[in-house]
């Protein structure tokens, strides 16, 4: 089969499922067979990714159908666009989505039938979604895509939406999201205006025979690069993922960690040589990415909900990639996405299993669960070397090419914020890799190591995490060989500290906890409050967002309505008053008619 | 004797016949009247088909006393029907459609 057919067939499979849970309620109301169906059909996605991404053509294979008929050719086309940066996207995608769904049946196995039928359904849907996205050979297509991937990412948050707080979070992601989509629509109709085309290729081209009139294109790629803050979770818009973790944690793994919220880290690879032209938008991607990075960090520090611990290092990775891209390093960005969904998957599914036994979120209720869950314990540990950057795990050689990224880039302060968050990631993940495995209390209740079903994808994830890093390690390190010596052992450096920093204070306490939140308490209740940004969009949904509405509202019931209601009681007095010359007696009718035949004849007469 | 006083007299008789229309409360003086106001008509086709030769004029007055024989028989069998429902035929008191 050529390359088009398997993109296809990867794309078609989920798709499908979809439509069969979605339009026969028997199969989805069957639960586990809805799931058994899903997951063959991500499965056999996974397989067609897999032969796509191994024997991809060097160049890129590109399909398209004309879809909006206009004069002089089609004003929009549907098709595909695969190059390696889609493939490899493409396996990660089908990988963790895979996983994650036979990880659901057995995190979700004690919900109804039709409850994990919809739970399936709005996977299969996402699968299709996030490939589509993917695959998207123009702006138009990955711009539906890209909204349906944020439906399906409301759908599964909501996915207990009895729970208010999960009804809450799932639309505060959506609009928060919205906020910026609403900037990557108007920069891509504005992009049109100037381009004449949304196709990736044409625009491409345009970028290289300089062609691409750049008037104003800073502005553009900068709402285009709005769509990617939203989604991506970057400073000042990261305040929804953080909520998001109210879904179940499966969804968090796949969604809100591997693939949806890199999907804006994608799209500003993808169109990369667009943002070549607007050197300026790249450097304030790259600032915002490292300003994310660091503030996320800090916030990730004084959490005591393990997921929501994740949660804020995903915000804080995803800042690296975006540091990496703004910095002109586009292929470390990519690459540390690649090793991110492998590893913060993994990190999020271990942090399922430890949820699943123990029944809480809160660390400070876990402890010492390395005895009753080894294999768990292993896994996360795995997770937490790599996301801290530890050789050879492949998060060191990711991180690695980031910073060097960044330093090659010249963006020097960033790069500072970015080795500080290196320490600070290191200190945060060890904190809850010491508080909830090792620490000095035991857990409540009667934890236990997961069911097969939820550990084998477990199992996966860290397999590859290492495996990839190793194979990284024989093979010279991947992207390490552009970068400055020194920075390897800086960062492995600043990444040991804060495990033995983590160590010192959570495992043997020699440095008091409390103490190091009094020294530093501005910044420590500032965490703690998440910098007041929820508060400034609370006042500001509160204050001006609620008050206009007010004022719009007083204009349309008092001054809009009170017109037409004048009118309707003005045509009401009038009726009144002429009704009375209705008599209903026919003589009086016949007056009118003669006396008007009179006038008429008068007036003949007069002209 | 020339054409004006037939036109004279049938505009006499068209009004008598207006003037009782408008001022008859028996509803069957009303009927009379406009029995008043088609025969002057009549007598002006006939005069006009005397003066201008054309036949057409008579034959115009021929039906329209047909005619207004079917209507005095509508509207007499009409002033009946109101007299049983309502038991009276003074216009004053038919007035259904005051609104």
């Amino acid at each position: 089969m050529n390359a088009g057919t398997l993109a296809l067939a990867a794309l078609g499979l989920p798709f499908c499922s979809f439509l069969l849970l979605a339009v026969v309620p028997p199969l989805r109301r069957a639960g586990r067979a809805a799931g058994a169906l899903s997951i063959a059909a991500i499965g056999g996605s996974l397989l067609a990714s897999l032969v796509l991404w191994r024997t991809l053509p060097r160049e890129s294979v590109e399909l398209t159908w004309p879809w909006l008929p206009a004069e002089g050719g089609p004003m929009a086309t549907v098709g595909i666009l695969v190059d390696h940066l889609a493939a490899s996207m493409l396996v990660l995608v089908a990988l963790v989505s895979f996983l994650v769904q036979l990880y659901s049946l057995g995190y979700l196995e004690h919900e109804t039938p039709p409850a994990l039928g919809r739970y399936y359904a709005y996977h299969s849907l996402f699968a299709f979604s996030m490939l589509g996205l993917v695959l998207a050979s123009n702006f138009l297509q990955m711009f539906i895509f890209w909204e349906l991937v944020g439906l399906c990412s409301y759908l599964l948050i909501g996915f207990w939406y009895t729970k208010p707080e999960a009804a809450r979070a799932a639309v505060k992601a959506f609009w928060v999201t919205k906020a910026g989509d609403l900037g990557f629509i108007i920069g891509i109709v504005l992009l049109w205006g100037q381009a004449g085309t949304f196709q990736f290729s044409g625009l491409f081209q345009m970028a290289a025979d300089r062609t691409l009139p750049t008037a104003g294109l800073a502005l553009i790629m900068f709402l285009i690069y709005l769509g990617a803050v939203g989604k991506s979770a970057q400073f000042p818009l990261h305040v929804w993922l953080p909520d998001a973790m109210e879904g179940p944690t499966p969804v968090s793994a796949l969604i809100h960690a591997a693939t949806m919220v890199a999907a804006g880290v994608y799209l500003v690879s993808r169109v990369y040589p667009l943002f070549l032209l607007t050197p300026d938008v790249l450097a304030l991607i790259g600032w915002v990415g490292a300003f994310t990075a660091l503030l996320a960090a800090t916030l990730g520090l004084v959490q005591a909900d393990i997921k929501r611990v994740l949660a804020y290092s995903t915000v804080s990775q995803l800042g690296f990639m975006m540091a990496a891209l703004g910095a002109g390093a586009a292929a470390a960005g990519f690459f540390h996405l690649l090793t991110h969904g492998l590893f913060k998957a993994l990190l999020f599914l271990g942090a399922g299993a430890v949820i699943h036994a123990v029944g809480t979120n809160d660390i400070w209720k876990m402890g010492r669960l390395y005895r009753a869950m080894p294999q768990t314990a292993i896994v996360f540990l795995v997770g937490t070397l790599a996301l801290a950057g530890i050789w050879p795990f492949a998060g060191f050689f990711s991180k690695d090419a980031v910073l060097a990224g960044v330093w090659e880039g010249g963006l020097t302060t960033p790069f500072l914020m970015l080795a500080l968050t290196v320490f600070l990631t290191a200190v945060y993940m060890f904190r809850v890799v010491f508080v909830v495995f090792f620490g000095n209390r035991s857990a409540e209740g009667h934890p236990h190591d997961v069911p097969l079903v939820m550990s084998g994808p477990l199992w996966i994830l860290a397999i590859l995490t290492l495996g990839w890093g190793i194979s990284l390690a024989a093979s010279g390190g991947g992207e390490k060989a552009h970068g400055p010596e020194w920075i390897p052992w800086l960062a492995s450096g600043l990444a040991v500290a804060g495990i033995v920093f983590a160590w010192l204070t959570y495992q043997k306490r020699a440095v008091s906890a409390d103490a190091l939140a009094r020294t530093f308490r501005p910044l420590y209740v500032a965490a703690l409050s998440k910098f007041w940004l929820d508060d400034l969009y609370g006042g500001i949904y509160r204050g001006i967002l609620l008050g206009f509405s007010r004022l719009v509202g007083w204009v349309d019931r008092y001054l809009v309505d009170g017109l037409v209601n004048l009118a309707s009681a003005w045509t009401l007095r009038w009726g009144d008053g002429l009704r009375r010359i209705q008599t209903g007696r026919a003589q009086d009718y016949l007056y009118g008619v003669a006396f008007g035949l009179l006038l008429v004849i008068v007036w003949s007469y007069w002209r | 004797m020339g054409l004006q006083p037939y036109l004279i007299l049938a505009a006499c008789l068209f009004t008598i016949g207006l003037f009782g229309v408008l001022t008859r409360r028996n509803a069957i003086g009303i009927l009379l009247g406009i029995e008043l106001m088609l025969n002057a008509v009549n007598v002006n086709l006939v005069a006009f088909a005397r003066f201008t030769g054309e036949t057409a004029g008579l034959i115009f007055a021929l039906f329209t006393i047909s005619i207004t024989v079917a209507e005095v028989a509508l509207g007499l069998a009409i002033v009946i029907l109101i007299f049983r429902v309502r038991r009276t035929v003074e216009a004053d008191q038919l007035h259904l459609l005051k609104g």
